[in-house]
């Protein structure tokens, strides 16, 4: 690492994100009628996508970034006349004349229970917009007693660069799509048993620098519930000194190599806590590698030298 | 790829399970053929539950040292090959004695003295699943062999793996076994032992489906073809393969395996499909508490699953069939593993069926205990050597199926229904039964029954006749209930069993006849016990992809819990009522969205719970 190289992660701010998502070839129009509006959304569309289109608000926790849904967690349902069950708006793709409800009262209480069953069985403290949600559908985990089953176990800190909380734990397949095939293809992590046992596990529960993992951080990118952390992030946490409002982010390009993957540096007290990539940048998509991802360490750690 | 594989060695008997099944499979090119691909990792992954079984079979666990070796010869990540493993029941990924005691702890088995044999076992042997000691023994979900239950399956590992039934069981029995070994058992009961209705010429003169069932040698395809056999193929040939499916459409023939949808629709919807290659899947997984229907239909007549079989596939153009049958069954698997080779010896399979110009091959899967495997998309997942979690429909598997190509998947019984359809025509068999449910059904009639047993009649005959063709309840009891379809079925009372075995006959008598279980309960019978085991059933079984099904059970098991033992909540009514919604809506599969309709049932129509 030269001078030059950590001067300019300090200092530069590019940003290199597109100004809209590429929307690809021109695609026939699909009409469907949502919430008692006819709408025309491009074929192949999912209703998630079509709710989009209108502003229509549909809360989702497994979907996201650019993964394939797996579309497990069911927060997302609606209700598609004739079918007899609710169907997941991520991943169920419009057909013409179908009719949607976003706000019926079966769609209301089957939110409100998977929020409730969710919400007492993990910790979702770290989850973004849950808490709204909760609030939204009024959910109250509570009413389950004080006897009610939870994933509730220790923290598994095995590596200097990232920890895992499977207490946070909802099993969204999102890490380990990401460890995989999808992305990464390291294969480090497999969700492993079954029913309320199942959990996201190495081979064995062997710790991590013994598995096949590569350090790329790009499961945590991707998490989101914050059961998997930068160590940084998890030790500010436990000392209480972990502010995002304190935070600033900057965007920049990794001096490691010759890709060009831009960073997002999240710093607090001019420290850098952690690092991301935008999930809509063509390079990356989001992705990153241990360089980059964790490389920071070496350049506080060199400038404190 | 490049894979990183855990350092622990295998041992030398681990080496060799894995070189018996890894060398050699008949169809292994049409697995390899299909699937695979850079990234979804390698084209020997569908060997991976076999391969996975041979360790199991033959040191009685899968160690890291066997685990690590399978991943290195099938390229499979470890984790992944560990995932896979502990989703299954049967594969211990801790050492464990090598002889595991089964006992079943499921529904029909209480209502004929489970709980008592369960107290005695546990006080011979210690607490389930301990690791010291020459055997455990543990709970175990429905073992198929209801209408003889108690039940008891012992599994032995070694060199060879040995298995064997006791059923019905008592104390001593587990009690030889576990000092002496399943061998100095008594062989168990005749496969006819199971169909009551052979037992008079009479009555087993109306049988369709079963007539052979005690008639034939199981072994011996000169005795099945002696006794009709391979004479339906021969008409299906002489038809072509547009015809067969319009037969089996005018037939009006649907599934019966639970979702009874038009088998003909099916057909006819993967025959169209210009992709190639088709596949069949014969599901044998039957893992709903109280079926045993395709246990006896396979025991006792083999050929006609294979022949039936031969002709769906020769309709809709499949050139590889797979019985995906359930991982507690060995005679079954014996008997038909027996029949495919000798089929394969006559030419009645391979390359150019009986001389007919087309090929058709069938490969068994064994199943691990896991009852979500029988979910028509989980079989596909599980066959190919992933864990047995459903996929989301659409698509459905007429398009993408198995290895992502157009899939027909039909129940064993469905299928062998196709040889009377070939036999008389689909119009005459249409005029069995009823206009809306055409044919005979295979009833799986337990528990407080005088005769339990599969039972073979036409469509329309009452639940009441049903019970009483089994010898009805045994004296001094009195009917209490039915359990219909299982688990995932639904009560009806004493008062109500006057309604016609048909699927409009229970719809209208808002229950369903679901997979065939007729599950008869009398007085004797502790609900609160019955309801809890329905409620863990599920809880063990849900695969836990999602978040209904995965949390919903545990809590519905809870409130249960509270409701029958305490202490009660004040809303705990409420609670189970609003999880079952959230299940039923927005399950997945048909796991999580029947998990609640029996334990509703018993609370809306029993009056249970209070
Ligand atoms: C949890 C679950 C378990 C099932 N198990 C079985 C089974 O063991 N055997 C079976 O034939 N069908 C089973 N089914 C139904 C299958 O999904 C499918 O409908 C059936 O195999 C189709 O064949 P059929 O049309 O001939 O009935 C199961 C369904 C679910 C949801
Ligand atoms: S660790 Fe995070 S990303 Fe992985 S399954 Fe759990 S919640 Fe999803
Ligand atoms: S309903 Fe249950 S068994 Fe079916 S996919 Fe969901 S968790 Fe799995
Ligand atoms: S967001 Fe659609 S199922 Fe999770
Ligand atoms: S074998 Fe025991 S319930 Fe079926």
């Amino acid at each position: 690492m030269t001078q030059t190289d950590t001067a300019r992660i300090d200092t530069t701010r590019i940003d290199t994100r597109p100004q809209e998502t590429p929307v690809g070839l021109p695609r026939r129009a699909v009409t469907i009628q949502l919430d008692g509006h006819e709408i025309k959304v491009p074929e192949g569309a999912t209703i998630l996508d079509a709710c989009e289109s209108r502003g229509t608000a549909v809360p989702t926790l497994c979907y996201g970034d650019t993964l394939d849904p797996v579309n497990a967690c069911r927060l997302c349902v609606v209700e598609v006349e004739n079918s007899r069950v609710l169907v997941p708006s991520c991943s169920r793709k419009v057909e013409p004349g179908m009719v949607v409800h976003t706000d019926t009262e079966r769609v209301r209480h089957s939110r409100k229970m998977v929020l409730e069953l969710l919400g007492s069985s993990v910790d979702l403290s770290a989850a973004p917009s849950v808490a709204g949600w909760m609030k939204q559908y009024g959910a109250d985990p509570t009413r389950y007693g004080e006897i009610a089953k939870t994933v509730k176990q220790p923290v598994k800190i095995d590596n200097e660069l990232y920890v895992r909380d499977y207490s946070r734990c909802i099993l969204c397949y999102k890490c380990v799509d990401a460890c995989g095939e999808q992305w990464q293809n390291s294969f480090a992590i497999t969700v492993a048993g079954r029913g309320f046992d199942a959990h996201i596990s190495t081979e064995f529960g062997v710790e991590l620098p013994e598995s096949a993992c590569v350090y790329c951080g790009n499961c945590i990118a991707v998490c989101p519930t914050g059961a998997l952390m930068f160590k940084t992030e998890h030790d500010m946490r436990e000392l209480g000194t972990w502010d995002e409002s304190a935070q600033r982010q900057t965007d920049t390009i990794c001096p490691y190599c010759g890709v060009g993957c831009t960073l997002t540096l999240h710093t607090q007290d001019n420290e850098i806590v952690k690092v991301t990539s935008p999930l809509d940048h063509s390079v990356t998509s989001g992705n990153l590698c241990i360089k980059g991802r964790f490389g920071f360490q070496h350049v506080q750690n060199h400038k404190r030298d | 790829m490049d894979l990183r594989f855990p350092e622990a060695e295998p041992t030398v008997a681990e080496v060799q399970a894995l070189d018996a099944v890894l060398g050699v499979s008949v169809v292994a090119q049409g697995w390899e053929r299909e699937h695979g691909g850079a990234h979804r990792a390698s084209a020997l992954r569908p060997r991976l539950l076999g391969a996975l079984h041979a360790l199991q079979d033959r040191v009685g666990w899968i160690s890291p040292g066997g685990l690590g070796e399978l991943s290195r010869r099938l390229d499979v990540p470890p984790a992944d090959a560990y995932g896979v493993a502990s989703f299954y029941a049967m594969f211990a990924l801790e050492q464990r004695p090598t002889t595991v005691v089964h006992v079943c702890a499921d529904l029909a088995c209480q209502t004929l003295g489970a709980g008592a044999l369960l107290d005695s076992v546990e006080a011979t042997c210690g607490i389930p699943n301990e690791s010291g000691g020459t055997a455990s023994w543990h709970p175990s979900p429905c073992l198929g062999l209801c209408e003889r239950g108690p039940a008891v399956l012992v599994t032995v590992a070694g060199d060879p793996p040995r298995e064997a039934v006791i059923a019905p069981a008592t104390p001593d029995d587990v009690a030889v076994a576990l000092r002496t070994g399943p061998n100095a058992l008594a062989e168990q009961a005749a496969v006819v032992a199971a169909v009551p209705q052979a037992a008079s010429a009479d009555s087993a003169a109306n049988l369709v489906l079963l007539k052979r069932v005690g008639v034939v040698d199981p072994l011996s395809v000169d005795d099945y073809r002696a006794h009709g056999g391979y004479q339906a193929l021969r008409a299906a040939v002489a038809m072509g393969p547009a015809n067969v499916i319009r037969e089996v459409t005018e037939s009006n023939l649907v599934g019966r395996g639970g979702a009874a949808f038009p088998a003909g629709r099916k057909w006819a919807a993967v025959a169209g499909q210009p992709v190639r290659t088709h596949y069949l899947v014969c599901n044998a997984d039957e893992s709903e508490p109280g079926t045993f229907k395709d246990r006896v239909i396979i025991e006792g007549d083999p050929f006609s699953v294979i022949e039936a079989m031969t002709i769906c596939a020769y309709a809709t153009g499949c050139e590889i069939g797979y019985v995906y049958l359930r991982g507690e069954y060995p005679r079954a698997r014996e008997h038909l593993q027996h029949a495919i080779q000798a089929a394969r010896e006559r030419g009645l399979l391979g390359p150019d069926v009986m001389g007919f110009g087309f090929a058709f091959d069938i490969e068994i899967v064994r199943g691990a205990g896991a009852y979500i495997c029988g979910e028509e998309t989980a079989i596909f997942n599980s066959i190919e050597g992933y864990r047995g979690e459903p996929r989301s429909k659409p698509p459905f598997p007429v398009e993408v199926g198995l290895f992502g190509k157009p899939t027909v998947v039909n129940n064993v019984e469905t299928l062998v229904n196709v040889l009377p359809i070939m036999l008389i025509g689909g119009p005459a068999f249409a005029s069995i039964g009823t206009t809306g449910s055409t044919g005979t059904k295979v009833f799986c009639v337990s528990g407080s029954v005088e005769r339990a047993g599969v039972y073979e009649v036409p469509f329309g005959v009452t639940l009441r006749e049903l019970i009483d063709l089994a010898g009805g309840v045994p004296k001094g009891r009195s009917l209490k209930a039915v359990l219909m379809g299982g688990a995932a079925g639904s009560f009806v009372r004493a008062d109500e069993i006057d309604f016609p075995l048909t699927l409009e006959g229970a719809r209208a008598a808002n229950t369903t006849l679901g997979s065939g279980v007729v599950m008869v309960l009398d007085d004797s019978v502790d609900m609160a016990v019955f309801l809890r085991r329905i409620a863990a059933f599920f809880r063990d079984e849900s695969c836990g992809q999602c978040v209904p099904c995965r949390v919903g059970t545990v809590r519905q098991e809870e409130a249960l819990v509270r409701l029958t033992i305490g202490p009660r909540q004040e809303h705990d009514m409420v609670l189970l009522r609003e999880v079952g919604q959230v299940m039923r809506d927005a399950s997945i599969c048909g796991l999580g969205q029947t998990a609640w309709s029996a334990i509703e049932s018993a609370i809306d129509r029993l009056g249970v719970l209070t």
